[in-house]
């Protein structure tokens, strides 16, 4: 209660399947929904859950890069489209790259916080497979430096920069610590996505999972130092959520049981311009991980469950070290000893996370958001883990660009 | 001349058809490789791609395009580093466009052989008919420079004959791309005895540079390839004479396209190969291998009785199944042509479940050729498969069996008879030519 000046809750989350490559009903060459279907479908999903939706008072939608996926600006103007509650109210989109998001959390919380809404329908999407991944790379650089770093940049440009992250972790702290670390980030997500029906990898049946996340890479036709297996997949998808404050709960009809609190954030955004300081460590996770904590007044041992950002494998093992469950070059060893297992010492990305679930970039951080949510509240069906009473915190943390733009946000089950 | 300096001019005769077309986006890519290197942009290149139908060329300009653009794409690793000192091309689309475009302006688009003067490559992929081959070149040797190499892409006809009668004096090589070239990685490599050294060198050169694997077979017709898929069609043509009686002979067709397919784990039946192929092909390459060996078994009269009845498979122009043996709705079997009522007769659930009862199952371990291709484990597996089916009793194991024990004799000849070097180039051919997952000299029986 100290950060915020008063109480926030989030409620009635919903996200759609993550739709790509690895769905059976994925088929690149056919028609599939546009980006206003996932809108509407996410925004419904959540708005169903309140008996009065007329008291939502805002609308905000985080997305990165529609505007070249879809060819679509302006889309703070869908929220009318999905519910009449929102005509003539206040609404816009948030942008802060794969970190879209998870500013448009921070943008629902602040505004609650100014006491300028008591309801805000949070939607995060992104659409991406309208375009071959070798010319949605080009989209997604622009979450780098574009006219700085682009030209001399590699063609899967993010690929790149965190293939560059795993040579130098290599190097530092040994390939033979640090890739088997990987390859069981991938077989973790892949066993969690199997018990989401929503996830991308839900259909996935490898029945050799780490075998499958050592496959050499191939620098000529992709990165040097990660395979496939390393990467999140291109994905669709959408996720929403409802942030209110204790009379917008009241009015929306929504039981306190129902919700989870949300303690605290931290926003925290590193230069564009400037290289990572250090390739082995996520310094911009680490510095939001740290005032968030400080901020719940908890640490990382009192989080019964963690989602982070793992765009590509090496990105899991970083985020796990920056949010203080291991040391400096320790996360491979602590994921592969199985800690972040759903049995595990810290269940963390228990519906997939993003190699699993999928990422849709601009969905991603409301996504995680649902899924801190669902398991504070025992509503994760098939993929719920069990709570220790003394575990009652959860914590996401969401990163735009390579570590420059980041939001953690801790949320407590509510007794 | 090297074969850099080759690649400055090369022509395709018969650029619009399937294997022409392929041929022609593979030395397309690597001209507009050599173009971009620094020290070769004062030079010209060209690629002629001659045939003679006007209408199949506007076709061949799309697939030219279609191709172009995919090969970059799947390039733009290396293109990037290609164009690193383009300031003016920074994102992937940017590059991908440069390259198709730089690639396209090296085409030229002709019906007229005579463009083929300057040429320093030349390759022919055209029908597999040697007197029109032999004309051809007898008319390229006349205008075409006289140290100019030749590449044919015939699977049959052999090389020695062909450079004799042309007066090719030993500039010409079988170059054997299997169907489709852009992706199939196998080239049969095929020298006569006369082939000069210079040639011989120049297309292992090629072959390395366009990734491709490289089988050397002697110049005896037919080669590796054809020399084991004739005999293996017609041991399933002679098995369906033999079943007619008890399955009648649309049964008899479905059961051997099954054995070979399902039992023997292949990635189509021996009848939608064949197929695939062309029965017409089919029966032309039987007939060059027939008259070129001398061997009288080289004949079938299903085969020419479909022909007769213009029963013919092949594909459409969009790459889909034309109907042969078999009857295709969606590219998949749905019917068996009665060579008696010259009509197809449906494959109905209830009547493929009578059949299966008569030959019953396949083992238990069996996994489709798909669920095998990228398991690491395949080899293992189809080991323990092929031990559980040769314990089996039914007519089915019975029948596979026979026609792996076929196979492994008709490779085991190819080498016998020095048209394979080795069991090894036997089984290359096999399992890259004709994505098998093992070759048909194996250790299963």
């Amino acid at each position: 209660m100290s950060f915020f000046r008063k109480r926030v809750y989030a409620c009635a989350g919903f996200y759609t399947v993550s739709l790509g490559t690895g769905r059976k009903e994925f088929h690149p060459k056919k028609p599939r929904p546009g980006i206003e279907h996932y809108i509407k479908e996410a925004g419904l999903g959540a708005i169903e859950q309140v008996k009065n939706p007329e008291h939502i008072d805002e609308g905000i939608i985080g997305n990165f890069i529609a505007s070249r996926f879809c060819r679509q600006g302006n889309l703070g103007g869908f929220f009318p489209m999905v519910h009449p509650a929102f005509q003539y109210k206040p609404c816009m989109r948030v942008e802060g790259a794969c970190d879209s998001g998870g500013l448009a959390l921070v943008a629902s919380v602040k505004t609650i916080l100014a006491d300028l809404a008591d309801a805000v329908l949070c939607i995060g999407v992104e659409v991406q497979n309208t375009v071959k991944a070798v010319y949605g790379a080009d989209y997604l650089a622009a979450a780098g430096w574009f006219s700085g770093e682009r030209k001399n940049g590699h063609a899967y440009f993010f690929p790149d920069q965190f293939a560059q992250r795993a040579g130098a972790c290599f190097e530092k702290f040994g390939y033979d610590r640090v890739r088997p670390g990987m390859a069981q980030w991938y077989a973790n997500a892949i066993e969690n996505a199997r018990k989401n029906p929503k996830a991308q990898e839900y259909h996935n049946t490898t029945s050799d999972l780490y075998g499958t996340g050592m496959t050499q890479p191939s620098p000529k036709a992709f990165c040097e130092h990660i395979n496939v297996f390393d990467c999140s997949k291109v994905s669709d998808g959408a996720a929403a959520l409802i942030f209110a404050s204790e009379e917008g709960l009241e009015k929306l009809g929504v039981d306190r049981k129902d919700a989870v609190e949300v303690i605290s954030y931290a926003q925290v955004q590193d230069n564009l311009t400037t290289p990572p300081p250090d390739l082995t460590k996520l310094t911009t996770c680490e510095i939001a991980a740290k005032r968030a904590y400080e901020r719940a007044g908890i640490g990382p041992e009192d989080l019964g469950v963690l989602e982070v950002h793992d765009c590509f494998t090496v990105a899991g093992l970083l985020a796990i070290e920056a949010a203080g469950f291991a040391g400096y070059g320790e996360g491979a060893a602590f994921v592969k000893d199985g800690h972040t297992k759903r049995d595990g010492s810290i269940p963390t990305n228990t519906s997939g996370g993003l190699i699993g679930y999928g990422h849709p970039t601009g969905a991603t951080g409301v996504r995680q958001a649902v899924d801190v949510v669902h398991q504070l509240s025992g509503m994760a069906s098939d993929y719920q883990i069990a709570f220790g009473s003394d575990r009652v915190y959860g914590m996401l943390s969401s990163m735009g660009g390579n570590d420059k733009t980041v939001v953690d946000m801790v949320f407590r089950k509510i007794d | 001349m090297n074969l850099d300096e080759r690649l400055f001019n090369v022509t395709v005769i018969g650029a619009a058809g399937k294997m022409g077309s392929g041929i022609g986006v593979l030395i397309a890519q690597e001209m507009a490789k050599l173009k971009l290197k620094p020290e070769n942009k004062d030079n010209v290149y060209r690629l002629n791609l001659i045939d003679v139908n006007e209408q199949a060329l506007d076709g061949l300009r799309a697939y030219m395009s279609a191709q172009l653009l995919k090969a970059a794409e799947k390039s733009v690793v290396m293109l990037r580093d290609m164009y690193r000192e383009r300031q003016d091309l920074v994102e992937n689309a940017d590059i991908i466009d440069a390259f198709v475009g730089d690639a396209s302006r090296v085409l030229n688009f002709s019906t007229d052989t005579d463009v083929a003067r300057n040429s320093h490559l030349i390759f022919e992929a055209i029908s597999e008919n040697e007197k029109i081959k032999i004309k051809v070149y007898k008319k390229l040797n006349k205008i075409c420079r006289s140290d100019a190499f030749y590449l044919t892409n015939t699977s049959s006809i052999p090389i020695g004959y062909l450079d004799e009668m042309a007066g090719l004096g030993g500039r010409l090589i079988g170059y054997h791309f299997y169907n489709p070239p852009v992706v199939q990685r196998l080239v049969e490599v095929i020298a006569a005895q006369n082939t000069t050294r210079e040639l011989r060198s120049t297309a292992q050169e090629l072959g390395k540079r366009l990734h491709k694997k490289l089988v050397p077979a002697k110049d005896i017709s037919g080669f590796i390839g054809n020399g084991h898929f004739m005999r293996d069609g017609l041991h399933a043509i002679a098995e369906v004479v033999r079943l007619k009686g008890k399955f009648k002979y649309t049964g008899a067709v479905y059961v051997m396209n099954r054995i070979s397919q399902d039992f023997l784990v292949r990635p189509m039946g021996i009848f939608q190969l064949i197929d695939y192929v062309g029965i017409d092909v089919f029966q032309c390459i039987l007939k060059v291998m027939r008259t070129h060996l001398r061997d009288d078994s080289l004949k079938d009269r299903l085969i020419d009785r479909m022909v007769k009845d213009k029963v013919l498979g092949g594909q459409y122009p969009d790459g889909s199944q034309k109907d042969g043996f078999l009857k295709y709705e969606k590219n998949r079997p749905a019917g068996i042509y009665d060579i008696r009522k010259k009509e197809y007769v449906p494959i109905t659930d209830e009547w493929k479940k009578k059949i299966d009862k008569k030959i019953g199952p396949t083992p238990e371990r069996f996994v489709p050729w798909r669920g095998l291709l990228m398991d690491a484990k395949k080899e293992e597996k189809l080991g323990l498969y092929f031990d559980e089916l040769k314990k089996m009793d039914t007519l089915g194991a019975e029948l596979a069996v026979n026609y792996l024990k076929k196979t492994r004799e008709i490779g085991q000849s190819l080498v016998r008879q020095g048209v394979a070097g080795s069991d090894d180039d036997v089984n290359a051919v096999l399992t890259n030519g004709f994505f098998w997952l093992y070759g048909p000299i194996n250790e299963y029986i």
